[in-house]
């Protein structure tokens, strides 16, 4: 199970990369993809939208399931990955590299207070 | 939870396990799409094992049948011969659907889902007693002489299978749809709920794995219970406990194929069936816009609401297909709006066979 150390992560297995002009890089974990199996169907916010923290962002449809995607901290839509709702298999095929959608954070210390990847593991070992 | 005699198998093969009617089964081995592919395209295989054969056996076990079952019995003339039926309540909901196979005049074998078998054997047990018929029920999913099965399906299914068991391949390679033969230990049917060729192997249980093996050896692909989902979704085909229960009449389930109500044979629900005649049409929705259907969705129509029974994504058709019961007066070729995740959705309402033989018929 791939959890790279240098990333943040949610309760709920979204991962947060901090990029260098301040925004914030969403997706889903390896171990959520995991559980979804094959996604089929991918909707992502709009860019411009203003979410509070824990707000539903984005959907990700598996054949067998549907799962919403959380805002992991408070801010607006700056971008969205089209490439994955036109083919939503490339999150099954590296759910790192197979973004969701990026956020201009409201507040720049949020970051700090969600998971690291030794947290995170701890919450997926728990869950096996 | 109870395994199955291939549960080894599923897991030497990487396969995710899931509890399935209280039974521990693949739900795919990787990816459930590829398993999908496979049987539309080539061969895939199915451990259906967790189902339950029970035999029925004793001079009066047709006249048993006659009573029990909503489909007509007495279709099956002649030995090897296979019939679909629901098997109804008082009230003419549905206990269960099986398939009964006519192996002489005093055996027939019918084959019931998992989660539903204590429950069914229970009812036919009453029934033989309250009706003092002569016959016998025995359950052979375990313990001594219990049978496995395993479900080869796809396009080059039957090569397969006669490839691995070239011993049967005469007597099976001229079995016509719905007709099943015994052949030394094996009792091969040319059955399935794919919408694809294919035979379904009933065999001893200490001789599954080896067959499972060869076969996949034979390049079958090992197939989940996704695939086997987004497949009889595809080819329109119910599944219990989804499209219809015990409180829904097979004449809204779009099984009215399968209810004899012409004979003057009386059998258990023929009563309340006529009551109250059919409610409900049972369709298929192709969703027009991008997004997935799923059970338990409302649907809206002019002429009034209607749900959605079973929703998935078709890998075959790459959009959204769903069964719904929607009201008598909706046609074939309306759109309809379906309530997904808080948005309106709209569906074409089309005939509830979306694949069959590898071809797309919507």
């Amino acid at each position: 199970m791939s959890i790279p150390a240098d990333l943040k992560y949610t309760r709920s297995h979204e991962w947060v990369r901090a990029e260098a002009d301040g925004t914030v890089t969403i997706g889903i974990t390896e171990h959520a993809q995991e559980l979804l199996g094959d996604l089929v169907f991918i909707e992502l916010p709009a860019i411009g939208r203003v979410l509070a923290a824990a707000q539903e962002a984005a959907v990700v449809e598996s054949v067998k399931a549907a799962a919403d995607v959380y805002a992991p901290l408070a801010g607006t839509v700056v971008e969205t990955n089209q490439a994955v709702v036109d083919a939503p298999e490339t999150v099954n095929q590296d759910a790192y590299a197979g973004w969701l959608f990026r956020m201009r954070p409201a507040t720049a210390g949020d970051l700090d207070a969600l998971l690291d990847a030794t947290a995170y593991q701890e919450i997926v070992d728990a869950a096996a | 939870m109870q395994k199955t005699v291939l549960n080894e198998s599923h897991r030497r093969s990487g396969a995710r396990m899931v509890d399935f009617g209280g039974w521990e089964m693949p739900l795919h081995y990787g990816s459930q799409i590829e398993e999908h592919h496979a049987v539309r395209r080539d061969a895939g295989m199915f451990d259906v094992s967790h189902m339950c054969a029970v035999d029925l056996e004793g001079p009066e076990a047709r006249p048993f049948l006659r009573r029990l079952l909503a489909n007509n019995v007495d279709k099956l003339k002649a030995p090897g011969k296979a019939l679909y039926s629901t098997m109804l309540n008082d009230s003419g909901g549905v206990i269960d659907d099986l398939i009964v196979y006519h192996l002489d005049e005093t055996h027939f074998r019918l084959v019931v889902n998992a989660g539903t078998a204590p429950k069914d054997l229970a009812w036919m047990a009453a029934r033989l007693d309250e009706w003092r018929l002569a016959a016998s029920l025995t359950p052979r999913r375990t313990g001594s002489g219990a049978l496995a099965m395993i479900a080869v399906q796809g396009p080059q299914a039957r090569q397969r299978v006669w490839q691995v068991l070239p011993e049967q391949r005469l007597a099976c390679e001229a079995l016509p749809p719905f007709v099943a033969c015994a052949t030394g230990d094996y009792f091969v049917a040319r059955t399935g709920y794919t919408g694809e060729d294919g035979y379904e192997i009933t065999l001893p249980a200490e001789r599954a794995a080896a067959l499972w093996e060869a076969l996949a050896n034979a390049g079958v692909r090992p197939c989940g219970l996704g695939a086997r989902d987004t497949l009889r979704l595809e080819a329109g085909m119910n599944l219990y406990g989804q499209d219809m229960d015990e409180t829904v009449s097979p004449l809204d389930a779009g099984l009215t194929w399968t209810v004899d109500l012409l004979s003057p044979r009386d059998f258990v629900g023929k009563a309340s069936l006529l009551a109250r005649g059919q409610q409900q049409q049972f369709v298929g929705l192709l969703l027009l816009e991008r997004g997935v259907l799923r059970a338990h969705q409302p649907v809206t129509t002019v002429q009034g609401p209607g749900e959605i029974t079973s929703g998935t994504f078709s890998p075959t058709l790459q959009q959204s297909i769903a069964l719904a019961r929607l009201p008598l007066a909706t046609a074939l070729g309306d759109t309809v709006q379906v309530g997904v995740r808080g948005k309106s959705l709209d569906a074409r309402v089309v005939k509830p066979c979306f694949v069959r033989n590898g071809r797309i018929l919507v």
